[in-house]
């Protein structure tokens, strides 16, 4: 029971960062429409970028303020070079110039950084601390918590900010929100920067988690796909939720299963789940399910 | 000297050589690669053959995609399916152009049941649906060690017809040769028949399609089969030319390449898809030539070259899906266009 348990909690802890990434990939798509294949090497670049301003001796939480800002100027210029021409476009040019993107970032981050794993600083004490019967490392509590901060943050933005809800009227209808007195260009570029930051964020943890950095980093943005179909493409509740069952799932099926199976179920579940979510419910938990019949 | 198009009739709209120039330059330049390895070295036939295993995959993936509208980030692992499968047969004694096609029947069918997903799904979801099936069938593939050898992969007994075995890269070379023309005559005419057509409809608008009489689940599913056929075929040549197969021969990045292929060759091309196979093929050979010649200069350049080679392609993607959405065909169309009614084209 106490191997359970501890499934369950690594589960929750690596669930609540892969919401944070899903959270980047909801948002870009509840305003724009766009599914941003990218998204895993918005992580790389933000773990990355903070590894070289720590070993530059910037204290940490300096450091952290930094890459996000250099994530927001990031995802404004790529919204604004790369996005904004192909507005209206087919969607596999769509999917496709973020793919491309994606191929830029990540050779980017290969010719400065190379291939090596960068290793993190001890943020943390390795002492553990213990969560009712089961041990749990203080670096998971703290992005476990990091993780819930931000996305309650994100929950309170979207309701009760004025930017936020000037986003979930583009989402609605990018017309009427035009027709409002909204600008719709800025919208789309203020949620690639949050899709980046909430990234960067994600790849820092990610990396104090692991210990350190390297380009296996980027797989993770592919792993957020199961997540945002699981939860509905649209729905911040459900990145939140789907991040949480997804990593359960992954770790439960990777600690029992691996040994059956002879590795790599870990890997391959989520997607499992995903093809069977879209058969059964294409739209997912929570999204907005469009009816059109053929 | 012609002066433009004149088409009276459905039949002339259909043609295939719109003049008996385009067909005796089709027939030189046939001609031309048939010599081409008498002139080049061992390096380019392999470049060659690469190229045209390259072009029957585009086309594969461009039938899918570029004609029926059916997204596919799947096409790495039909790939693999139709070289493990010619892996398998071949070590079982089956004959050369036997295990290319049933190669591309397996590939067919697997592409088939990953195709079921597209009754319900559209656009971004059936490229994640399709993803998924990347993902799983990489999955099946390192763990099925009897057939695949797992992890480090299974050999191929080389290509034979009677006792006639094709193991040098000109031999192979012609094989691909013949196999690529053969394809790509048949897509082209795919396109004149009814079936062709229809996937075209889907594409175009789907709910019309099935107004006017496509049953679109059925056309999309061919569209997968045909398409994973091709693929499939195109892995078996993969298998003949590499001898050694192993899961890293089939990374996602495969699939992007093949749809980079189709976006800058061009969508719905045929001619596109030999292009665009072309040119994201020879774009690494052409960058590694670039860089050793500026080895002396710059030396960083050779060792960032995996980064460069990357980069590289990304940017191209992104440049011509910016400048040129249309890709490489349409710019054909465009220059020809203007030299027909040279020199007074607008």
């Amino acid at each position: 029971m106490e191997f359970f348990f501890q499934l369950a909690l690594n589960g929750v802890v690596v669930g609540s960062i892969y919401a944070l990434v899903a959270l980047g990939f909801v948002i870009i798509y509840k305003s724009s429409g766009v599914l941003n294949f990218a998204q895993g090497e918005f992580l790389l670049l933000g773990g990355y970028v903070f590894w070289a301003l720590v070993e530059n001796h910037a204290p940490w939480p300096w450091a952290a303020a930094l890459t996000i800002l250099f994530s927001i100027v990031l995802g404004l210029a790529l919204e604004r070079l790369v996005l904004r021409p192909m507005i209206g476009e087919p969607i596999i040019s769509v999917i496709m110039v973020t793919l491309g993107l994606s191929s830029v970032l990540r050779a980017i981050v290969l010719g400065i950084w190379g291939t090596d794993t960068r290793p993190y600083p001890e943020l943390f004490s390795s002492a553990p601390v213990m969560l009712g019967p089961v041990p749990i490392s203080q670096g998971y509590l703290f992005s476990m918590v990091i993780s819930a901060a931000l996305l309650l943050a994100f929950t309170l933005f979207f309701r009760y900010s004025r930017v936020g809800i000037a986003m979930r009227a583009t989402a609605f209808s990018q017309e009427v929100a035009q027709s409002m007195g909204i600008s719709v260009r800025s919208i789309f570029a203020i949620s690639w920067s949050i899709a980046a930051v909430v990234s960067a964020l994600g790849g820092i943890l990610l990396g104090a988690l692991r210990g350190g950095v390297d380009g296996s980093l980027a797989v993770l943005g592919l792993k957020a796909l199961p997540v945002v179909i699981l939860g509905g493409l649209d729905s911040i509740a459900g990145a939140i939720v789907g991040g949480l069952v997804i990593g359960v799932l992954e770790n439960l099926s990777g600690g029992y299963l691996d040994p059956l199976m002879g590795g790599g179920v870990k890997e391959v579940a989520p997607f499992v789940v995903l093809v069977l979510i879209l058969m059964v419910k294409p739209y997912g938990l929570f999204g907005k399910i469009k009816i059109e019949r053929v | 000297m012609r002066c433009g198009d004149f088409r009276t009739s459905y039949q002339s709209d259909m043609a295939v050589f719109d003049s008996d120039l385009s067909r005796w330059l089709l027939a030189a330049f046939f001609v031309a690669l048939l010599a081409f390895p008498a002139v080049a070295t061992s390096y380019w036939l392999d470049v060659a053959s690469r190229v045209g295993i390259a072009t029957i995959a585009a086309l594969g993936l461009n039938l899918l995609t570029g004609f029926t509208g059916q997204i596919s980030l799947g096409n790495a692992a039909f790939l693999s399916v139709g070289a493990y499968t010619t892996a398998w047969l071949s070590n079982k004694g089956v004959p050369f152009v036997l295990a290319m096609y049933l190669s591309g029947l397996v590939s067919a069918l697997v592409g088939m049941v990953f195709g079921i997903p597209s009754l319900r799904l559209k656009g971004l979801y059936l490229a994640i649906a399709t993803l998924a099936a990347h993902f799983i069938i990489a999955f099946v593939v390192t763990h099925w060690d009897s057939v695949t050898g797992g992890v480090n992969g299974t050999s191929v007994e080389p290509a034979r017809i009677g006792s006639f075995v094709f193991d040098s890269d000109q031999r192979l070379y012609y094989i691909v040769l013949a196999a690529a023309s053969f394809h790509l005559w048949f897509a082209k005419n795919l396109f004149r028949t009814r079936m062709g057509k229809a996937f075209i409809a889907v594409r175009d608008h789907d709910i019309s399609a099935e107004v006017m009489g496509v049953n679109v689940f059925k056309y999309k599913l061919y569209a997968f089969a045909v398409s994973s056929f091709f693929v499939g075929v195109a892995g078996s040549l993969l298998a003949y030319q590499a001898r050694i197969i192993s899961p890293e021969n089939f990374p996602l990045s495969v699939a992007i390449d093949q749809l980079g292929m189709i976006i800058i060759g061009g969508l719905g091309s045929v001619l596109g898809s030999i292009l665009g196979a072309a040119f994201i093929t020879l774009l690494p050979e052409l960058l590694r030539l670039g860089t050793s010649a500026l080895s002396g200069q710059l030396p960083t350049l050779v060792q960032i070259f995996a980064a460069l080679k990357l980069g590289v392609f990304g940017l191209t993607i992104v440049l011509f899906l910016i400048f040129e959405p249309d890709g490489m065909a349409a710019r054909w169309h465009r220059i020809k266009a203007y030299w027909k009614l040279y020199p007074f084209s607008y």
